[in-house]
């Protein structure tokens, strides 16, 4: 049953950090687990610590300023406390990233080639052509139009959509068991953002990996996610499965957010006037 | 009669022409006609790069149109003098995205507010600091947030005190660009009533650029769609766009997101509905 093990298992964690007034916390407690193929959105507003727990995922909290505790294993495998070079061989190869903003996410001086090459060799023994070759068929499986093209383009040439694509692209293509999306879609128009989401779910459907899909966006979870967890000043106030979440939710918090849904006419109806 | 009226705006940016030069200029905008009345809301739709803001521009007096013109309250407004046009900024008020870059960052609220009230009110400072407090609990702050300056606020507090600046001076319009669509989705809907609330209370009229149709739909009476620089789809009412046989319409309707998970249209969650 080595299938139905959780990809990756948080449990008891507590983000803290110092600051003039003391210990401050940012996450309480918090229990999560992902699983292949699955979807779990975590919703929240700002400032609820959903970025901090993605960054506590990946190791990259600033060590010196904050205070990591609990457990969070990827495989079965304890990442707090791994020595930095052996962290830096699971981000990008197991764990994925989609940060919110592409135009940030990229080295401006350096084509988007050689960002993904780089990418690609650094967790793969290929040569420099079969990187190429690789890096040109994740992009077109991305549905980008002349990718031999964009590798030699620099990331300024290129929209926000456009960006974004390609960083889906790869964080997909070492076929990573888990992929963070932290607000992959906040920063982009409507149409685009609903190719992006459809990305997302050709990402879990094809490879089977498992997505922790962040955004404050209830339109964007309740298109893609499987499960939602909902993220209240650094604690997770509930977790349901998302069509349970939609019509029964428990806490406050939750139904103050279902209620922050911005009001169109009913969607059967609407459905009805398009076709 | 209608407070702004925009006829045939059109506009390019592009570099400088000469005789053996031809020009490459990119046309931002053609042909560009629209009309809002006192008291009422159109939203401006489009996907990025279809020169909405550059419309947004055109209309606040910021960028003179190459054709046509914008006449607000049965004025012109690339052809006043400056001391009707003085008068005009303070009926025609702006919102932007970016709630940080617009706002100086070493003033306080108080004094963030307080500047279009020492620009066109003689008011004493006890009556100055009296209506800032006003405005702050208007927007749903405290006269307590007065002392306070803009990175001790959080993005959604700062966009309302924009709103508060927008409208210290009572105007009969103001164009929010894209004012609501950086914040989460509670703060969006707290401000989007907001805005509702004080058009019916002042009778004030905006104009609401936006790619998001959830949020354009709760807060106007009419819709505009901009694609390319053209419109291509005046709504009077706000429900025809849904029924709108344009391409570019009916694809911006489709991509809206689902309320609830039941109506997603992605094939791996759905079959488990």
């Amino acid at each position: 049953m080595e299938k139905q093990r959780n990809v990756l298992q948080m449990s008891g964690l507590n983000v803290t950090v110092k600051s003039q007034q003391g210990m401050v916390p940012l996450v309480q407690n918090l229990q999560l687990e992902l699983k292949p193929g699955k979807i779990l959105g975590l919703v929240g507003e700002s400032g609820s610590g959903k970025t901090i727990t993605s960054m506590a995922i990946l190791q990259l909290l600033n060590q010196k300023a904050m205070r990591v505790e609990g457990s969070i294993q990827l495989h079965g495998r304890e990442l707090i406390g791994l020595k930095e070079k052996e962290m830096r061989s699971i981000r990008g190869k197991d764990i994925g990233f989609i940060m919110q903003n592409p135009m940030n996410a990229f080295t401006p001086v350096y084509t988007i080639g050689s960002q993904f090459v780089e990418t690609i060799r650094i967790h793969t023994g290929l040569t420099k052509k079969q990187a190429i070759a690789l890096a040109v068929d994740s992009l077109e499986k991305m549905n980008l139009q002349e990718p031999a093209e964009i590798m030699n383009m620099y990331p300024f040439q290129l929209s926000g959509g456009m960006l974004q694509r390609v960083m889906i692209a790869i964080s997909m293509c070492l076929r990573p068991s888990i992929v963070i999306a932290d607000e992959p879609t906040t920063a982009l128009d409507v149409a685009t953002q609903l190719q992006v989401l459809r990305e997302l779910d050709r990402l879990r459907t094809e490879c089977g990996t498992a997505i922790l899909l962040i955004s404050h966006d209830l339109g964007v979870i309740s298109e893609l996610a499987d499960e939602v967890a909902v993220m209240q000043k650094g604690r997770i106030v509930e977790q349901a499965d998302v069509y349970r979440l939609f019509d029964y939710p428990q806490h406050d918090y939750t139904k103050k957010l279902l209620q922050a849904r911005p009001v169109l006419p009913a969607h059967e109806e609407l459905s009805k006037l398009v076709i | 009669m209608s407070l702004l009226e925009v006829k045939k705006v059109s506009h390019s940016y592009g570099s400088s022409r000469s005789f053996w030069r031809p020009s490459n200029d990119a046309q931002v905008l053609s042909d560009v006609s629209l009309s809002i009345d006192q008291g009422t809301c159109m939203g401006l739709l489009g996907t990025s790069g279809a020169g909405k803001s550059t419309l947004g521009k055109v209309i606040l007096g910021l960028e003179k149109p190459q054709q046509g013109e914008v006449i607000f309250q049965g004025q012109n407004l690339y052809k006043m003098d400056s001391k009707t046009r003085r008068g005009i900024r303070r009926d025609l008020q702006v919102v932007f995205q970016d709630s940080y870059s617009s706002v100086n960052p070493r003033l306080t609220a108080e004094k963030i507010i307080g500047e279009p009230l020492e620009n066109y009110e003689k008011l004493s400072p006890a009556e100055q600091q009296r209506t800032v407090a006003n405005l702050l609990e208007m927007v749903g702050l405290t006269a307590a947030d007065m002392k306070k300056v803009p990175r001790q606020f959080s993005g959604g507090q700062l966009q309302r005190i924009s709103i508060a600046r927008a409208i210290a001076l009572k105007p009969k319009m103001i164009v929010l660009d894209e004012s609501v669509s950086s914040l989460d989705m509670v703060n969006q809907m707290n401000i989007l009533n907001l805005l509702n609330e004080l058009k019916s209370v002042y009778g004030l009229s905006y104009l609401f650029i936006t790619h998001d149709i959830r949020a354009a739909y709760s807060v106007s009476d009419s819709l505009a769609v901009l694609e390319k620089g053209k419109i291509i789809e005046v709504c009077n009412d706000k429900n025809d766009i849904f029924t709108s046989q344009q391409p570019v319409v009916k694809n911006l309707v489709a991509s809206i997101l689902p309320e609830h998970p039941r109506n997603r249209t992605l094939s791996a969650g759905k079959s488990r509905a």
